[in-house]
Order: structure tokens, then sequence, then C-alpha cells
């Protein structure tokens, strides 16, 4: 196929317009992923999470830098949030990545999460495919500012660094479930404020608990401070890509890379399943104005959700499951 | 099917920081229910056509309080052209002399707004011209 082909080749024409056919959800999109899914694989993916205004994007800025001066290409994604009232957005992360626009061994492409709930866009996973595909060495992806449990991302990439400012709340945070648990890399950003070395500790404490890390990896907290201040500021970021890239070995090294990636195609399968089965009976229930029906009963407590589910399987998918 | 979305990228090209304008537009924008790719101050129309291509928008907004449109204008227009992307549409705003409307008009703008002009009537022009990428 033509557009597989431009894809592999790198054309970044034909790479954003898929990426857009597969965020506008068109047939035809779904079948050059088909054609291009064998030929993935091969990227370093990396996962950026943390609350809104902790310095993602800058951060990220610096590390594509460090890539780029060892002249590894380098396919980046934006996830910025959808108005839930609009359903339009303002993506804003490739504000603070203008140095490297004309840089065409970086391609940056920013999504909307269009009403997904785990800090992604339900077209990352195949827009991860699209870049790796292009050839893109290291792919890196920024979820939206998350809060407790936007840990969607786990399904995606290999490393995850999860980027935290101080001062956000005490220490039952640090013990709380969620986007603690999925660091790979633990950032301090802005520690040149007050509070730094109280958040520091919280985490030790927190990893001092933990008996037995996959693969040894026990997660390095960096503190990154002085981002006007050229000096410094590289030496703290030289020293977080150096941990990224140990990430990335301990897990080939321990085999633990198949795992992560084990996670992803079985999540890939879930949605597949989702979109070939779920959804098109939803869409016949809708257009058949069975859906409105059986909400007319519900309301009339004639029936309850349960009963009318088994309902639908019996009359649409032999009974099963 | 889910439905299209149009994609439209907000920039100021050359050396003029009065982003006050361009961040209500991309607001309104928002509002509008578009997806809306802010890229901020201080770029070289060749950002602005990168940028533009990597994100595969439907709208390039311009806009330039700085008197420089007559060249940054268009430089967008040509440089988009030579990357095989004049299918997307170029406008434009800001303090634009009357005299100059007609010039950019026929440098391929498709679009130029000057003060006055309400946010609604912006909207309702995108709405009408603007035809999505399917």
């Amino acid at each position: 196929m033509k557009i597989t082909k431009k894809v592999m080749e790198g054309n970044v024409r034909a790479a954003s317009r898929l990426i857009r056919n597969l965020e506008d959800d068109i047939p035809e999109a779904r079948s050059t992923i088909k054609h291009i899914f064998p030929h993935t694989g091969k990227a370093h993916v990396i996962g950026v999470t943390g609350s809104p205004g902790a310095g993602k994007s800058t951060l990220i800025d610096s590390v594509i830098k460090m890539y780029r001066e060892r002249n590894r290409t380098v396919g980046v994604l934006l996830v910025d949030p959808t108005s839930p009232f609009t359903g339009g957005a303002i993506l804003g992360d490739r504000v603070r990545m203008q140095r490297h626009t004309e840089d065409t061994g970086v391609f940056v492409r920013s999504l909307a999460t269009r009403g997904a709930l785990g800090g992604l866009s339900k077209a990352v996973g195949d827009a991860i495919h699209v870049l790796d595909a292009m050839g893109k060495d290291i792919i890196i992806v920024e979820t939206v500012g998350t809060g407790q449990q936007e840990v969607e991302i786990i399904n995606h990439a290999h490393t995850i660094l999860v980027v935290l400012v101080p001062g956000m709340g005490d220490d039952i945070q640090a013990i709380k479930a969620g986007i603690l648990e999925i660091a790979d890399v633990f950032v301090i950003n802005k520690a040149d404020r007050d509070g730094t070395g109280k958040l520091y500790r919280e985490l030790m404490n927190m990893l001092n608990m933990v008996k037995d890390f996959p693969g040894g990896w026990r997660p390095p907290i960096i503190r990154i401070e002085n981002a006007f201040e050229p000096g410094p500021f590289g030496k703290s970021v030289g020293e977080l890509f150096s941990k990224i890239t140990e990430h990335y070995h301990n897990l080939i090294e321990n085999d633990l890379l198949g795992s992560r990636i084990r996670r992803k195609r079985l999540m890939e399968l879930n949605e597949a399943l989702r979109a070939y089965i779920l959804e098109p009976l939803m869409k016949k229930l809708v257009e058949t104005g069975e859906m409105e029906r059986m909400v007319d009963k519900l309301m009339r407590r004639e029936a309850d959700p349960y009963t009318l589910a088994e309902g639908v399987t019996k009359k649409y998918l032999n009974g099963t499951p | 099917m889910a439905e299209r979305k149009l994609r439209i990228m907000v920039a100021k090209p050359g050396l003029d920081g009065h982003d006050r304008g361009a961040r209500i537009l991309a607001r309104c924008f928002r509002d509008a229910g578009y997806e809306v790719i802010y890229t901020g101050c201080h770029q070289t129309p060749e950002q602005v056509a990168a940028a533009a291509i990597q994100e595969d928008v439907d709208c390039v907004g311009l806009s330039c309080l700085s008197g420089a449109h007559r060249f940054l204008f268009p430089a967008v227009v040509e440089l988009l052209k030579e990357q095989g992307a004049d299918d997307i549409t170029v406008i434009g705003g800001g303090i634009i002399p009357a005299a100059d409307i007609q010039f950019l008009y026929d440098a391929g703008l498709k679009g130029v707004f000057t003060p006055g002009i309400t946010l609604e009537d912006i909207i309702k022009w995108i709405n009408e011209n603007i035809s999505l990428k399917g």
C-alpha cells in the first residue's frame, strides 16, 4: 500500500495524516495499521506523566536535545485534554519545544484526549506504531497533566518518568495507590523550591518499603533545579538522560521488556475486540431503538440492567457469554 | 465512525510578543469545538510551516501586530506550497492597513481579519470556508 510505504520512508505528511485518520476512527486507517504492525517494535518508548504545570514539556524538550546530540531520531506525542462541554481542545505543549520544529530528526504531534479517561487519547497506541514504523529510535509520550490515577501510560511505555514538584501535599499522598507506583524514574522538578527535601524523603520512605524490585531496578529520584541556568540544569538533565538509558538496558538484560510489550499487546487486543464486537452491537441497539426502549423499561422499573444485558446476549450473541 | 474534527493552528510569526489576541482566538476556537494547536510567539515562517505539517491542520491562523505581515504571511503560504501542503488554508489578522489586504489575498491568504471583526464572524467564516480533510 502506498501510504504504508510513505510512512515507512519517514514521510511526515503521510504519517501525520494517518494519525489524524486514526484519531477520527476512519476504517481505512485501521487497515493501514495492519500493514504497518509487522514493522514495529524497534523504538524505545518513554512515557512522561505528572501534574499540570510540573514541567513535563520543558523537560522533554531538553531530553530531545540529548538524543539529537547522539544522532538518535525522536518522535513525540503530546496529549492535552478535550473540553467535556464543547469537544474543543487547546494543544499547547509544543510551545516548549519550538527549537526542534525544523529539525527533520524530530517529529512532534499533539493529540487531544477526546473523552478518554486514562490520561491519554485512544489513538495513542496506534500513533506509537506509526512513529515506530517511520523509524524513530526514541518515542516520547507526554500524558495530560495527571492527578492520582491516570495510569494508562503503563500500557504503552517501556520507561515511565513521573514528574513531581514540591509542595503538593503531606506524606499520606506518598503511600496511596496509583501514579507513584508506576514510576521507573522519579523527577523532582523545580527542586529549588521549598519542600524538596521533604518530598525526597517521602519518596525514599515509600521506596524503602518495597521488598523486591523487578530486575533489581529501584526507581532513582532525580532532582532538577535552575531551569534557567544552562550549566546546572544541563547537568541534572544529563543525569536523567543516563537513568532513562540505564533503565532500558536493565529491562533488556533482565528479560523484562517482553512482559511490558505483552501488557501492551493484551490491551490492544482488548481494544480491538471492543471495536469489532461491542461497538457495532451498541450501535445497532441505538439504531434500532432498542437502547431507548430498554432505558424506558429501567425507568418504569420493569427490568434491571443485568436482565436486559442477558436478553441482548441471547438475541445477538447466541446466549454467550 | 467518529466525526471529523477541525484542527487549526494559531501562530505568531516574527518579532512580536503581543499574544493577547492570539490567545483569545485560541480560546474561542476551543469553545467552537476545534482542536487548536497553539504555538506561541516569535516563530519563523519555516517553523510555522513545519509545525502545521506535523500537526496535519486544516487551517493556519497567523497573527501579526508588528507591521511585518507583508513579508511573514506570504512566506508561510509559499513554504507550505513548496512542501506540497497547499491544501492547508492560511488566514491572518492583526494591525493590517486597508491598503495591504488585497496584497495578502493575492499572496494566497484565504481570509484577512482586522480590528472590529467579531469572534462570531471569524468562527462563521471558518465553518463556511474550511473543508475538513477526508
